[in-house]
């Protein structure tokens, strides 16, 4: 029993790492940019994809890095072309847009790979068990574990000491104030973007490996990505991956004791959250 | 006699188009299924758009309410041996109150948070329904259960075989549904809805309640949705999961918005184009979710005022 409820906890913690990974991505663009990136899971499955095209030719770990920076170049695509324009007007049509582009990311991909599940190899090495006692401990998961821990200690790194960082994070305070002081506010919600397709992008790649890929693979994930931003509050980045982890470990402990619940505890305790506070647990007063 | 208004003149032809349709759509290619399903849709879409045209709050979460109307009806019939009518007033009701209780929980959040929330709880009933297979059917749907003649005392109407009945069995519905919310739209209340849609801050120092007013047009807009779900379960003697989902709910948002959400009559006008381009498309391809996408973004960058929308520009120019 120890050892199924340490497996279930473990679990989720990896798949709240998914949701934390996508989540901040999202956040990221919905801090800044006010728009809320329904197709962030198309880009997901982009990201997989890409990399189920390139593994024959420069491996997994070639994959591991180029796949989400092709993603990442494809979402500074759209944001130029079909974003941007939208941009100050009302938060309904970047939502209807990226709603639509989500469906056209998951048609399209379909229609490229079909709807099959595709086999996605992951180096040997990290699929065999490393104990036979805690046989859930494989080595991809482990080392998946240890990338989205390392993808997100330097994101928040990024954040509080790069340039670009403190740009975002005063740009989510105040866009209007960082304009006036000289900062190019389209190139800066652009790169933005960027980054947030990136961490989707990433976050595929290493889905692909563990759930399989299909083409509903970011489907899964996106809205369980939302909860976690709602439990988290709007507009704080360390509480998005603190709502990532908790409700992936709450559906992991969940699933032990009443399976069938697993996915409907994550929202009430969702509208636990939002009965006892309102903005989140890490929400700033006032902003939302 | 006043000379007839142009608005009054409009009216009169989406009534009498409206109340024709089973003899003319079949000449032009379309089936009297389709004239149900667009009065359904048309329904939904309206009734939301009670909430984001005259109210100025985006929900992207409607479809939990028309879903719940869908499989009350569905449960009520299969289980309960209820009748027809009985279902119904099942699946409003369990709409309604759903819709009551998440009201309260939301009714404090604006604009972005709004939308975001409505999303995420309106996945709780997809999960439900996907998941309580013995129940709801699972992925499979509700099936085994079908719509019932209507006993009137004097005589029963038939709506199971004839397609055409059952037309005009929603049509009442939706004459009675489109009556009321227009009523409450030139009441004090629906002005007062006006004035929180235009400028939230002076409603609230007028002394308006807004939140309270915020939560009832939230409320009467989720019960005509979920009778618009209702007759959906009875259009098709099934209830889908899919229903539920999130993409159900962006679809009644493209239909307001491609009709003209400051119209009155604009989600009519996109539910009716919206059904009859899927229906197409469906039969066309098996890509159709793409070319349904790319619709979503060529409106929301070339069209975003809506047919009605851009067609009053036009006139007033």
């Amino acid at each position: 029993m120890t050892q199924l409820i340490l497996y279930n906890v473990f679990n989720g913690l990896i798949i709240g790492a998914f949701y934390a990974l996508m989540a901040l991505g999202l956040s990221l663009i919905l801090n800044l940019s006010d728009v809320i990136n329904f197709a962030h899971g198309g880009f997901l499955a982009v990201g997989a994809y890409l990399a189920y095209v390139l593994i024959p030719f420069i491996g997994f770990w070639g994959a591991l890095v180029v796949a989400p920076i092709l993603t990442a170049i494809l979402g500074l695509l759209v944001e130029r072309v079909l974003i941007r324009p939208l941009y100050g007007r009302d938060v309904l049509y970047s939502l209807l847009l990226t709603f639509g582009l989500a469906f056209m990311l998951q048609d399209g991909t379909r229609f490229i790979w079909g709807p099959q599940t595709l086999p996605f190899s992951v180096p040997d090495w990290l699929s065999t068990p490393l104990s036979s006692q805690f046989f859930f401990l494989t080595g991809y998961r482990l080392f998946m574990v240890l990338l989205v821990s390392v993808a997100v200690i330097a994101f928040f790194l990024i954040l509080h000491y790069s340039r670009l960082g403190i740009r975002i994070r005063a740009g989510t305070q105040d866009l209007e104030t960082v304009s006036a002081l000289g900062v190019n506010v389209r190139a800066l919600r652009s790169l933005n973007f960027g980054v947030g397709i990136y961490l989707a992008g990433l976050a595929g790649v290493l889905a692909a490996g563990m759930l399989g890929l299909q083409p509903t693979i970011g489907d899964n994930l996106i809205m369980p990505s939302f909860v976690a931003i709602i439990i988290g509050g709007l507009g704080s980045l360390p509480g998005t991956l603190v709502g990532g982890l908790l409700i992936g470990v709450a559906s992991g402990v969940t699933s032990v004791f009443f399976p069938s619940a697993s996915e409907a505890v994550i929202y009430i305790m969702m509208g636990i959250v939002l009965l006892i506070r309102p903005r989140g647990l890490f929400g700033e007063e006032g902003r939302f | 006699m006043a000379k007839l208004s142009p608005k009054l003149a409009f009216d009169a032809v989406v009534w009498l188009l409206l109340a024709t349709m089973p003899f003319w759509l079949d000449r032009l290619g379309g089936y009297t299924q389709l004239g149900s399903q667009i009065l359904v849709m048309a329904l939904a879409a309206m009734a939301l758009n009670f909430l984001l045209g005259y109210t100025g709050v985006l929900s992207f979460g409607h479809a939990a309410y028309f879903g719940l109307g869908a499989y009350g009806v569905g449960m009520t019939i299969k289980y309960l041996a209820g009748g027809t009518l009985s279902g119904l007033l099942v699946g409003v009701l369990v709409g309604a109150v759903a819709a009551a209780v998440i009201g309260l929980l939301i009714v404090h959040l604006r604009g972005i948070y709004f939308a975001m929330v409505t999303i995420a709880f309106g996945q709780v009933f997809y999960f439900i329904a996907f998941r309580w297979n013995t129940v709801t059917g699972g992925d499979d749907g509700l099936s085994g259960w079908h719509r019932l003649p209507i006993d009137l005392g004097f005589t029963s109407l038939d709506i199971v075989k004839s397609q055409t009945a059952f037309y005009y069995f929603v049509f009442v519905f939706f004459i009675i549904a489109v009556a009321i919310m227009a009523w409450l739209l030139r009441s004090p209340f629906g002005r007062t809805l006006l004035a929180i849609r235009e400028n939230e801050r002076r409603a609230r120092f007028l002394g308006i309640p807004v939140d309270r007013h915020i939560w009832l047009s939230w409320l009467i807009s989720c019960f005509f949705v979920s009778l618009a779900g209702g007759l959906y379960g009875l259009l098709n003697n099934f209830a889908d999961p899919h229903a539920l989902r999130w993409d159900q709910s962006g679809i009644f948002v493209i239909m307001a918005v491609l009709g003209g959400m400051r119209s009155f009559w604009g989600p009519l006008v996109g539910a009716a184009i919206y059904v009859v381009l899927q229906d197409y498309l469906s039969s066309l391809t098996q890509n159709w979710m793409s070319f349904i996408g790319l619709f979503f973004i060529l409106i929301v960058l070339f069209f975003p005022r809506g047919v009605l929308g851009f067609v009053r520009r036009r006139l007033a120019s």
